[in-house]
């Protein structure tokens, strides 16, 4: 049997016992349980995949297998994973692991919250171990759905609105996506609809590539908040609960980068390089207008969120830039961002529990109050804005060396501009530690309050923990993703 | 006479069968053995279904060329029976009611000689036939739909229903007509060869006949009763009409189009691109501001009802395949949902959607399941219309239908947000008065689970699907 397969069993197994768990305790049980096992299996498969490249196997990708399922509409669930997926299930494991621990204190409808949150975490991992378009997008809406009520019911603030805008938005890309993916099947002429066969074939007419590479660009665009199309993200990650906040900045607006670079560039190059420029600049617009958007917010939620849009832009900027060196900063930029953006969320979660406000001007002196939480923020902080030693400036560093590679005036300048996102980053992570956690605390009531607890402590530690070991040892991600874009950059160099 | 033909009508026979059991059940049946009426409805419909579940003869065509059989058409026949059966068991707990208790077995005869009506239409070869077929279906519908006439607006449904039926019959009528004048035949195997592409007679004689199985099938323009109909008529008949009903006269449209229609292709190609086009977009932006659950799904069935033709629009294997699908599918979710508002209804008389608000609180299982066929309904995996939604897609986009398919897909947003409404209102809606904790009856519970399996299994296991496949033809 596959091991990729248990990525999709664990969490069906997790909503089984939970539908049949009776108490608080046994919730608790099954998902520390189910998510510690999904964390070593990663650890795992991340051991036998560099052994396996180790031992000279250079298949795209490895671990491959096929069942047939719809064979009339030569739909199989076909598995298999490259250095980005397992970079990206390293990822999405530890995420459910520490959102798992970040929900710890959660009293309202636990089972009820715990089942969405395993069937969200089924749909990301679902998608980055297969590489048949049908199932991948399958996986995809799996993902999207729960955010639904798991905002709406579990969320604050105005939570309806921003769930019903989230799952809308989203799931309105996801129809173009449809088309997009209907596109590639049917002009590509396969007999498959797996993503490999369909790039080695690579006979997917030109005017076909016009008109599909938009749509599927577009429709995972909006999930890794391209410009315009972002206006879900501040107000669904403001919403959402704590957990699903950092299951979804952290994973799910991956998915949509992935998605890009994977389906999108990678399945139809010519379209990716005429069209590419129009996507750079949206992009860029994302990284400069997100991180501008980010200063004016007094929401520490809302300033992570728009953090989160700049970031995750970034990491579109990165796949255009259709360069060895870029797309493997891409990929480290979402690692890192995934685990930054998730250990900000739990912070604010954290401080919000205690503090009931999340308003930067109400909040000052908190290093005083609660100084082990204070801290994780300030490095989380450090980290989000480049700091050497964290995983930010590895990926950012990447990214932008390998954009300057290009020599025209027009990459050359957008660059510049991209570049300028991490001025405006410091600027504005600065000014919120500066005012909220250092400085005189204003409000008496705030100095009862307690500093974290065991659980809350471990899922901060875990975060800190990963970010750090991806910042001081970078190379052995690097060259495992590096090694695997290079088949899709490749592709995308027209002859 | 060859005797042998009566083979290919094993599925009506054994209705017939079934049919005469139960009206001599009615008669004879004592005070106490009246009381397991549902059970031997039930059962006897269950033994059908299993007698008729694997298609044996060849294609071929009896009395004539008026009877047609395909192994297709099992399939289809044993899915709305299956349906009928669910409809069956949601039908107990208001069977059961002092006003109706008397006319349980007229319920029973009524609802399988629509269903009898339906098989004639699938199965007819000959447009008499089939029109024989069509009015059997229709004229004791109406009569089910006026079958709790004292109360709410059951009688005034009835009304509505069977005049617009009556009128659209008149339509189909005068098509046929025409189509006769046109032709001199009314076979189906014979029409093809004297038909012609842009013939003003034939289109005219054809757009007759779509008015008339479009009035069954809901499609915009032709849906103003749906509304009113499905509002006024008692729950398990609204679910019978909207699933069964629906089913049966759009895998018809299929054939006869594929089968008869086949010369002017471009031309019948034109006419349902449009009727998809404005059947889900009003629908749609008609369910948007429904307050009443029943007239809810009255609009949602209508936008539904065009997704269905989606694999009517390319007359190819595929499409048929995943129209059947899609049938059986979207029957599962509708009638969990209709299931569950049945009962609500008959124990606290609710059908508001604002009367949902907050059921989550009370009625955890039901909203549950609800919530589940809604999201089947919109499209969304891993539940089965997930899978329906997409196949269809797939047989439009593969016939090159690009545009239409975007135009569907966008509309699937909209049809979202009014499902999610309905989730919103069960889950996060507060109510002060909230309906209380709901005790279901054992057929209630069989029929719900039923559908629950469905909704779930029905698009992660592809055995059904493949099945269908293997059977249907194209053009």
């Amino acid at each position: 049997m596959n091991i990729l397969l248990f990525f999709v069993i664990i969490p069906i197994l997790m909503i089984f016992f939970l539908w049949i768990s009776k108490n608080r305790n046994q919730i608790r049980g099954i998902m520390v349980a189910g998510s510690s096992l999904l964390l070593i299996l990663a650890g795992i498969l991340t051991y036998l995949y560099l052994t396996q490249r180790a031992a000279g196997d250079t298949a795209e990708m490895l671990f491959r297998s096929d069942y047939s399922w719809y064979s009339s509409l030569n739909i199989k669930l076909s598995l298999g994973v490259d250095g980005i997926s397992v970079a990206m299930l390293i990822l999405s494991s530890i995420i459910v692991f520490t959102g798992t621990f970040a929900s710890w204190q959660l009293e309202n409808q636990t089972k009820e919250f715990f089942l969405w949150f395993c069937l969200l975490s089924l749909g990301v991992f679902g998608f980055f171990i297969t590489i048949d378009l049908f199932t991948m997008f399958m996986f995809y809406e799996i993902a999207l759905i729960p955010m639904y009520l798991l905002i709406g019911v579990w969320g604050s603030g105005k939570k309806e609105y921003a769930a019903m805008k989230l799952t809308l938005m989203l799931m309105g890309a996801s129809a173009i996506l449809i088309a997009g993916i209907l596109g590639i099947y049917f002009a590509s002429g396969a007999t498959s609809m797996n993503i490999l066969e369909i790039a080695k074939a690579g006979n997917i007419p030109h005017d076909a590539q016009l008109i599909f590479f938009p749509m599927t660009f577009l429709g995972f665009g909006v999930l890794g908040a391209l410009f315009p199309f972002h206006t879900w993200s501040p107000d669904g990650h403001a919403s959402a609960p704590t957990a699903v906040s950092m299951l979804h900045a952290g994973v799910l607006m991956k998915l949509g980068g992935y998605g890009c670079f994977r389906v999108a560039m990678y399945l139809m190059p010519q379209a990716a390089n005429e069209l590419g420029w129009i996507f750079l600049i949206l992009t860029s617009i994302s990284v400069i207008y997100g991180a501008f958007s980010a200063i004016v917010q007094t929401d520490l939620k809302y300033i992570n969120a728009y953090s989160s849009v700049s970031h995750c832009g970034l990491v579109l900027f990165a796949i255009l830039m259709m360069n060895q060196t870029a797309a493997t900063g891409a990929v480290i930029q979402m690692l890192s961002h995934g685990l930054m953006t998730a250990l900000f969320f739990a912070l604010i979660g954290m401080i919000y529990g205690r503090t009931h406000t999340r308003d930067i001007r109400e909040l000052s002196g908190l290093m005083k109050i609660m100084p082990f939480l204070s801290v994780c923020y300030v490095i989380a902080g450090l980290a989000n804005l480049g700091l050497p030693g964290f995983s930010g400036f590895v990926a950012e560093m990447t990214i932008f060396v390998g954009s300057f590679q290009h020599t025209d005036i027009f990459h050359r300048v957008i660059t510049i501009i991209a570049t300028t996102s991490i001025v405006i980053t410091a600027v504005y992570i600065l000014r919120l530690i500066g005012r909220s956690f250092y400085g005189e605390v204003k409000n008496p009531e705030h100095l009862k309050l307690t500093d974290a607890t065991w659980d809350e402590r471990l899922s901060a530690i875990v975060l800190i923990i990963a970010i750090v070991a991806l910042g001081i040892a970078p190379l052995w991600m690097n060259n495992m993703i590096g090694d695997s874009v290079l088949p899709i950059v490749k592709a995308l160099v027209i002859k | 006479m060859d005797y042998s033909q009566f083979l290919y009508m094993k599925e009506e026979v054994s209705l017939i069968v079934v049919m005469a059991i139960l009206f001599l059940y009615d008669l004879i049946a004592s005070e106490k053995a009246r009381k397991y009426f549902s059970v031997v409805a039930c059962v006897l419909l269950g033994a059908h279904i299993i007698y008729n579940l694997i298609p044996t003869s060849t294609p071929g065509s009896a009395f004539g060329g008026m009877y047609y059989y395909t192994p297709m058409m099992t399939i289809i026949k044993s899915i709305l029976t299956f349906g009928t059966l669910i409809v069956f068991m949601q039908a107990d707990l208001w069977l059961k009611r002092e006003d109706t208790k008397f006319k349980q077995g007229e319920f029973y005869f009524l609802i399988l000689s629509t269903l009898l009506g339906m098989f004639f239409m699938i199965a007819s070869g000959h447009f008499l036939m089939f029109f024989l077929g069509l009015e059997m279906a229709s004229i004791p519908m109406s009569t089910l739909i006026a079958f709790d006439k004292y109360r709410h607006n059951s009688a005034e449904a009835g009304a509505k229903y069977i005049l617009t039926a009556m009128f659209s019959s008149a339509l189909l009528l005068f098509g046929l007509s025409f189509l006769y004048g046109a032709c001199g035949t009314l076979y189906f195997e014979d029409i093809p060869a004297l038909l012609t592409s842009g013939n003003y007679m034939q289109l005219a004689a054809f757009v007759f006949f779509i008015a008339g199985i479009g009035f069954k099938i809901s499609i915009v323009p032709f849906h103003l009763w749906t509304a009113d109909v499905y509002q006024g008529a008692p729950t398990p008949v609204t679910s019978y009409l909207s699933v069964i009903s629906k089913g049966s006269a759009v895998f018809v449209l299929l054939t006869i189009l594929m089968k008869v229609f086949a010369p002017m292709v471009t031309e019948w190609q034109n006419i349902i691109y449009g009727l998809i086009v404005i059947t889900i977009t009003i629908g749609n932006l008609f369910a948007l501001r429904q307050k009443n659950m029943k007239r809810f799904l009255a609009f949602s069935s209508i936008s539904q009802a065009g997704y269905i033709l989606l694999g009517v629009i390319g007359g190819t294997a595929i499409g048929m395949a995943s129209l059947v699908y899609y049938v059986l599918v979207y029957m599962v979710a509708n009638l969990a949902i209709f299931g569950v508002i049945s009962i609500i209804e008959q124990r606290t008389e609710k059908v508001s959607m604002d009367d949902y608000n907050g059921l989550y609180k009370t009625n955890p299982k039901l909203t549950f399941l609800t919530t589940l066929a809604l999201f089947s309904l919109a499209g969304i995996p891993p539940f089965a219309g997930f899978f329906s939604k997409f196949f269809v897609f797939m047989a439009a986009f593969k016939s090159g239908f690009i545009v239409l398919v975007v135009i569907a897909l966008l509309n699937t947003i909209i049809s979202l947000y009014y499902y999610l409404l309905v989730v919103k209102a069960m889950y996060i809606n507060k109510n002060d008065n909230p309906i209380e904790p709901i005790k279901t009856d054992c057929y209630t519970k069989i029929s719900l689970t039923i559908c629950l399996i469905g909704i779930i299994g029905l698009g992660i296991t592809s055995i059904v699907y493949e099945t269908i496949t293997a059977f249907s033809y194209g053009m």
